[in-house]
């Protein structure tokens, strides 16, 4: 099998400070994998390295494309980069404004990524919108509404929903859960478990939270000052961890 | 060429779809394992569990593992399931190099080979003890309801009332938690299975129903390692019993 993403060597510096350095993994269709460490080890980096939002200082971030099979994402150009994100790759930021438009109706945010991949069809738009709603647990009655006007939950809903419309096949997730109610949370995990089952997704999540990752991901990533200090699969590196670092991590929470 | 022998502990024919099984099956093998823990933040002390573990279970067989608390039998089991990473030797389970497999190997066997009843039952809120049950099933790509139907079989056979089956098993009593952790365990029909305390904490109806299962899975030529306090049900099931205490280290050299 042929990973969908192989990432070699990657590094960032912003000046002299390292955003992250030496990460390379392989990651397969299907597979989840779940990055954490401490505020400032180099995740959102990574992840934003990962997806195109920045432009990694060394490295190779190979994607298998349908077209042309692997390519290097970060030495091909930018409209083609573009339409890639467009068409393979979702991005789930951690505040919903950042992954949506406040000023059009829910089912704009949704309808417009299908308009992008060149759906022009507004009768099966607007009902694909609908059904994402509902798989999304947001009331169809709600399609005109702007996000302005829902609750933290469900603007991280409406994003979800606005990502997977195109069906991609990887998406990247920057602290999906973060700040929302405990409830809220299980919810949208929940509903997060289902959607990557059901659709096959691989995703990158990255979390803080180690309940999270022991919930969706497949495997684990554990980063401080840049670097990835351990790898695994993600029970084997909660319950047996190797890393001075990770058994700090583990053991700082109650349970997970 | 391989010699064929006949399966032991056959109590119900009925129930065999494997009259003769090949000797040579080994489903699961551990050449020479140790494990240690070192507590980085705790002055590294490194716990030192076991040393040259060696052990093949065949298929059809049930080996026990004994030793006083804290001898390492769980921690033995967790390496199996590759919870737990060797601090050296090898483990293979249905020829998969356990130690050396990447994270997507070890899940497919997991799923398609090698069953955890694990002490205590962890699974994802708000799913509901049907599902909790078929899921392993519905992973291997089973039709739903076959699934469903073999979940709630086992269900109704592990005595778990059915007005509970719609509900998350997390506000389940302690025995009621292991039942359905149980049947989850025995809803696909692994090749391997791990079986750590299986009928702690039940009665006696119901630990009589875990012992004709695991009698069952063995009967399909199931590869077996469990952990039984109890004594008389160990006896019943159990082909073999290794002492875990014998691979305590210190005493291997
Ligand atoms: N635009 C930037 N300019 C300068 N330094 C930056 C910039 N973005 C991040 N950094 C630095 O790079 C390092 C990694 O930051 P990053 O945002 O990737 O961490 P993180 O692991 O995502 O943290 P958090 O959990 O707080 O989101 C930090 O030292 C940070 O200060
Ligand atoms: N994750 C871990 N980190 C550190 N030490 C551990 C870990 N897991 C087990 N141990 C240690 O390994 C030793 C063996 O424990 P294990 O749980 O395997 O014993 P056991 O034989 O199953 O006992 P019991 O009959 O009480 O269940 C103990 O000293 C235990 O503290
Ligand atoms: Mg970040
Ligand atoms: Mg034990």
């Amino acid at each position: 099998m042929t990973p969908l993403l192989q990432v070699e060597g990657i590094e960032k510096r912003y000046g002299a400070r390292i955003g992250c350095a030496a990460v390379s993994f392989d990651l397969y269709p299907g597979e989840v994998m779940g990055i954490v460490g401490e505020s400032g080890s180099g995740k959102s980096t990574l992840l934003n390295c990962l997806a195109g939002h920045l432009a990694p200082d060394a490295g190779k971030v190979v994607f298998d494309t349908r077209a042309e099979g692997p390519v290097d994402t970060v030495t091909m150009s930018e409209p083609e980069r573009r339409m890639l994100s467009r068409t393979d790759w979702a991005f789930v930021h951690q505040h919903a404004r950042d992954g949506l438009r406040m000023s059009v109706s829910a089912g704009a945010n949704i309808g417009e990524r299908l308009m992008a991949v060149g759906d022009r069809h507004y009768g099966s738009i607007r009902s694909r919108a609908i059904d994402w709603l509902d798989r999304v647990e947001i009331d169809e009655s709600r399609v005109d509404d702007r996000p302005t006007s829902f609750s933290g939950g469900m603007q991280q809903r409406l994003q979800i929903a606005r990502n997977l419309v195109t069906g991609p096949r990887l998406v990247f997730m920057d602290e999906p859960t973060g700040g929302l109610d405990v409830s809220v949370q299980a919810r949208l995990l929940d509903l997060l478990r289902g959607l990557v089952r059901e659709m096959g997704l691989s995703a990158i999540i990255v979390t803080h939270d180690l309940a999270v990752v022991r919930l969706l991901a497949d495997r684990l990533m554990v980063m401080k000052d840049g670097r990835v200090v351990e790898a695994g699969l993600t029970d084997q590196v909660l319950d047996d961890p190797q890393h001075a670092y990770t058994q700090l991590l583990v053991s700082s929470v109650l349970q997970v | 060429m391989t010699r064929n022998m006949p399966i032991r502990n056959c109590w119900s024919p009925a129930f065999c779809r494997f009259e003769y099984l090949e000797k040579d099956e080994e489903m699961i093998e551990l050449v020479d394992v140790s494990k240690s823990f070192t507590l980085h933040n705790q002055g590294s002390a490194v716990i030192p569990v076991m040393t040259g573990a060696s052990l093949r279970v065949s298929r059809g067989e049930c080996v026990a593992l004994t030793g006083a608390s804290g001898a390492g039998k769980s921690t033995l089991m967790r390496v199996i399931y590759g919870n737990y990473l060797a601090s050296a030797g090898t483990v293979t389970v249905g020829g998969l190099n356990v130690t050396l497999a990447e994270p997507r190997q070890i899940l497919a066997l997991r799923r398609e080979t090698l069953g955890y009843v694990s002490q205590f039952l962890r699974v994802v809120p708000r799913v509901p003890t049907l599902e909790v049950v078929a899921e392993p099933l519905l992973a291997l790509g089973h039709d739903r309801q076959m699934a469903l139907d073999r979940a709630a079989g086992l269900l109704a056979r592990l005595n778990i009332p059915q007005r509970l089956w719609a509900l998350s098993p997390t506000t389940f009593s302690g025995g009621e938690q292991q039942r359905v952790n149980i049947a989850r365990g025995f809803a696909h029909d692994y090749p391997a299975l791990l079986l750590d305390e299986p009928t702690a904490s039940l009665d006696a109806r119901n630990r009589e129903t875990v012992l004709e299962l695991i009698e069952e899975a063995k009967c399909r030529g199931a590869a077996i390692v469990g952990i039984f306090h109890d004594s008389e049900a160990r006896q019943r099931v159990s082909d073999r019993d290794i002492d875990v205490s014998q691979f305590a280290p210190g005493l291997a050299q």
